[in-house]
């Protein structure tokens, strides 16, 4: 369609919609956020006369490139490393996307302009795209690549797994509480305009580096949908900004959004891409140097500064302190070391560290040696079973932590920990921010006004709490995370599939309780836990 | 705060490795388990689309150990089952008739819409609104105009805003599909009509709003669409649209009145775009009678949920007649008129008992002709 008839037949679509004066939509999805004396912003032109079209050809790219993966043996080349990750990214993220598409009525409720429900209408229709042609991409992964174990328990994996969980927020975020708060804040605010970049942009380029050149055909496909869902969500938030009223909240929310995005986007991707990778060149980027150009140049510097013109007190000490934590404290690398000393309960294979990664981490991360490169040593060791026990289990100077209450990503950067006794419970959070996401954000009221339609934190969030002393054997058992022959792990701390013997069976972790960190916190006495919270805020987790 | 050194150059790419990492390059416990083992497939098998749909939206009733994560502020999380009164053994058993995921989504709508497009084209160079009659013109101007508000309104504030709720992944992305069939509908419905308003000297393409918004024919139809997007359970919604105002008001107006007539009235294109609506709603009555025949077949609560469409049946039964009874003059205004609106609403009367029949639901009074 020329541009010229899109415009116009843009123009005619609009008058589709109607004031009802019989009855109303019903209201499904509370929002404490008011849009009656704002502005109607409208989002990019989308009609789907062009749009269907256009999307089929897109897709049928996508299948040309996966029949030519296939025909061209691409697994012969894609590196073990790199796809073992792929059974926990694409266990996880068929769910946020298929959220985004639940997400939409949440925010066509709550905002009233016509052209914006077209634009979120669109947008559904893209997510359940996304959902679906991600499981395929999987499926084509587990009926081709040498592994299949992990790819074929993956959405019960996901369902039941503590790092599925932790991946969950970054979905369930988007359809659940203050509709504006989950569907426009959450959603495409943070999660969409700042951090689909690292997801679908510098993931892809690592995948490519790995030799799957699949994952970037499919994650470009659906990130080239996402400039007009980010456009749909600033049209939105422009609305909102137009009460004062509103902005109160939307600084509750932006800080909640922007730091529980990073602990658990940085968490997976900065793992998949720093860990995940065989490719050590001294030229290719570091996350952290993606991190600096994707989401703060691009996104804090381009997209969130210029909201301040409009009056809009944005968090620039979140903002800093996400950067700290990636650059400084060592996120990135500790959450990659407690997925490793906690493989026995994961749903993939995870590589150890060699002498040329330890090189590449020394030069990209100053320090990186003195602090995790023994720990890695170990893990090495430790690796095929020999009458050894998991690295967990053995001392290797390594405390198992406390979790984040909020984030559920463990409180890794030890100094960081907050205890506090929240709702009657002794809990911990991984920082300051997260508490206050507990304990003020989502509540009722908030500064002394009521919200009566925000969320809740819920559910049973600490995982460890759901095996609290059970022996390792059963909770593996019971998690399903057993291979075919009915006793050898899917999960290994190693890629060697060479050698039976190698391989790690229930037998070599039954006689091993794993006790919940929580469930141990809430029995101490006051006395105890504050010498354990001033204990584990020193402890160097240094492997000697 | 010191920030990371910068790379400087291009990157080279990094050179191929032979890995060998190839399904069926060694043999160990589970190197052969190539299929998703977390559900019962329907056959032998699974299809394409229980595999990249089922259990992609999580269930504590399945394998979600920790349970939501997130409430509303009433506590409730998730997918509450509690969102009908419908009630099921086992809601994941559904799955859609019509197997949609996004190949077959984008498939089909593209498909629907360069049909559409090829007609209007063919139906322009061949002149063919030339035979149209005054009477007809604004027949199509006035109500295969105002047509195109149902489509969207129930499109927009009923099925996309239902796609929320339900309890599986399976019944949501249905309704996403039939969401998106109604929209894209509506958008061809009123594309068709702005490139009448081009091609026909005096085409009125503006007059379907206001003969939507304030027509007595057109105002108890506006009145039961509205009322649909009132509806706070989903599953009433689901049936009092697909069932019910489909039977007696879509296919009353888009296949017994305008796909009969129109030929007579030397149109030959608008029945080929309301077949294309006709085309997307088989499809979408389909798995909405997937899921209701499973409710109503369910050992557990099938007595229930009879006894609930009855009662939904009772409360839009009348407000769907009566919309299908304002539209009567319509049946009139066409210069070439063969058909008795009588006619028209038995059969589309008698198609609605079918499905009501094979639903087990007893026949309704106002249905017996
Ligand atoms: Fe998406
Ligand atoms: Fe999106
Ligand atoms: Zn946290």
């Amino acid at each position: 369609m020329s541009r010229q008839s899109l415009t116009k037949a843009h123009k005619k679509i609009t008058e589709l919609s109607w004031e009802p004066t019989f009855a109303t939509p019903a209201e499904r999805y509370a929002t404490d956020y008011k849009f009656d004396k704002s502005p109607k912003k409208d989002p990019l032109k989308q009609v789907l006369r062009s749009y269907f079209p256009m999307e089929e050809e897109k897709d049928n790219r996508v299948y040309g490139a996966m029949d030519g993966a296939i025909r061209g043996n691409m697994f012969r080349q894609v590196q073990q490393r790199w796809m073992e990750w792929q059974k926990l990214f694409l266990s996880i993220i068929p769910f946020p996307e298929i959220s985004a598409a639940r997400a939409m009525p949440m925010s066509i409720g709550a905002v009233p302009n016509p052209q914006i429900h077209n634009g979120l209408a669109v947008q559904m229709i893209d997510e359940v795209r996304h959902s679906t042609i991600q499981m395929n991409l999987k499926r084509l992964y587990m009926n081709h690549y040498i592994d299949p174990a992990g790819f074929d328990i993956s959405e019960k994996a996901f369902s039941n797994c503590y790092a599925g969980t932790i991946g969950r927020q970054f979905g369930e975020g988007f359809i659940t509480g203050d509709a504006i708060t989950a569907a426009n804040v959450y959603l495409t605010v943070v999660a969409e305009t700042a951090f689909t970049n690292t997801l679908f942009v510098a993931m892809p380029s690592e995948a490519a580096a790995n030799g799957d050149y699949l994952l970037p055909t499919v994650f470009h496909s659906v990130q080239s949908d996402e400039s007009r869902h980010i456009s749909n969500g600033y049209s939105i938030l422009l609305m909102a900004l137009a009460d004062e009223d509103n902005r109160q909240l939307l600084e509750r929310d932006l800080r909640y959004a922007w730091w529980n995005n990073h602990c658990v986007v940085d968490a997976a991707i900065g793992t998949f891409i720093e860990y995940g990778t065989k490719d050590r060149r001294k030229d290719r980027e570091s996350y952290a140097e993606m991190w600096r150009r994707w989401i703060y140049d691009d996104y804090y510097r381009s997209y969130l500064i210029p909201l301040e013109k409009y009056g809009l007190v944005i968090p620039h000490d979140l903002v800093e302190e996400a950067w700290n934590r990636i650059w400084n404290k060592g996120y990135v690398h500790k959450v990659a070391q407690f997925f490793s000393t906690g493989w026995p309960v994961n749903y993939w294979r995870i590589d150890g560290m060699t002498d040329d990664d330890f090189e590449w981490f020394e030069s990209k991360y100053p320090g990186w040696y003195n602090q995790y490169g023994k720990w890695w040593e170990a893990y090495n060791r430790l690796r095929h079973p020999n009458g050894h026990k998991p690295i967990a289990f053995e001392d290797v100077g390594y405390q198992y932590p406390q979790r984040c209450w909020t984030c559920m990503v463990p409180c890794l950067v030890r100094e960081d920990i907050v205890c506090d006794e929240v709702d009657g419970q002794w809990r911990t959070y991984c920082s300051e921010t997260c508490h206050w996401t507990d304990a003020v954000a989502f509540r009722p009221e908030y500064q002394g006004r009521p919200t009566p339609s925000m969320g809740r934190l819920t559910g049973k969030r600490e995982w460890e709490t759901m095996y609290h002393n059970w022996d390792l054997a059963d909770i593996i058992t019971d998690l399903g995370y057993v291979r075919d022959d009915g006793k050898t792990l899917i999960p290994q701390p190693h890629l060697d599939l060479d050698d039976p013997k190698k391989l790690w069976t229930l037998d070599d972790v039954r006689g091993l309780p794993f006790p919940s960190p929580n469930v141990t916190l809430n029995e101490m006495s006051d006395a105890e836990r504050e010498q354990y919270i001033a204990d584990y805020k020193v402890h160097p987790n240094r492997t000697p | 705060m010191s920030t990371p050194p910068t790379t400087s150059g291009t990157r080279d790419f990094p050179k191929p490795e032979f890995t060998d990492a190839e399904a069926g390059a060694l043999e160990f416990p589970s190197s052969n388990s190539r299929s998703y083992n977390y559900f019962t497939p329907a056959r032998m098998r699974a299809s394409m689309y229980e595999d990249v749909t089922v259990d992609v939206q999580p269930d504590p009733d399945r394998h979600l150990l920790q349970g939501w994560i997130y409430a509303f502020a009433d506590g409730q999380a998730g997918y509450p089952k509690e969102w009908t009164e419908l009630r099921s053994s086992d809601w994941h058993t559904f799955l859609d008739p019509n197997g949609e995921w996004e190949q077959t989504i984008y498939r089909n709508n593209a498909g629907a819409v360069r049909q559409v497009q090829n007609n209007l084209t063919n139906a322009k160079a061949g002149g063919a609104y030339a035979k149209w009659g005054k009477g007809w013109t604004e027949f199509v101007a006035h109500h295969v105009g105002a047509w195109m508000h149902a489509e969207h309104g129930l499109g927009m504030h009923v099925f996309i805003a239902i796609q929320r709720s339900a309890a599986t992944n399976m019944i949501n992305n249905a309704m996403s599909v039939n969401g998106a069939h109604k929209l894209r509908f509506a958008q061809d419905l009123a594309l068709y009509n702005l490139d009448l308003s081009e091609t026909i000297e005096d085409f009125d393409g503006a007059v379907h709003r206001e003969v939507w918004q304030s027509e007595d024919v057109w105002q108890s139809v506006r009145e039961n669409v509205e009322r649909l997007t009132a509806i706070q359970d989903w599953a009433e919604a689901l049936f009092a649209t697909n069932v019910i105002f489909e039977s007696l008001v879509g296919e009353l107006f888009r296949s017994e009145l305008v796909m009969q007539i129109a030929a007579r009235n030397g149109d030959y294109t608008t029945p080929t775009i309301m077949g294309v609506g006709e085309n997307d709603y088989s499809r979408d009555l389909s798995y909405t009678r997937a899921l209701l025949t499973m409710l109503v077949t369910d050992e557990t609560h099938g007595a229930h949920n009879i006894e609930t469409l009855e009662r939904w049946t009772e409360r839009w039964l009348p407000v769907s007649l009566a919309a299908a009874r304002s539209l009567q003059p319509l049946w009139s205004q066409p210069a070439e008129r063969v058909i008795r609106f009588e006619d028209s609403l038995d059969r589309a009367k008698d198609r609605l008992r079918g499905i009501l029949a094979d639903l087990r639901l007893t026949e309704p009074k106002e249905l017996v002709s």
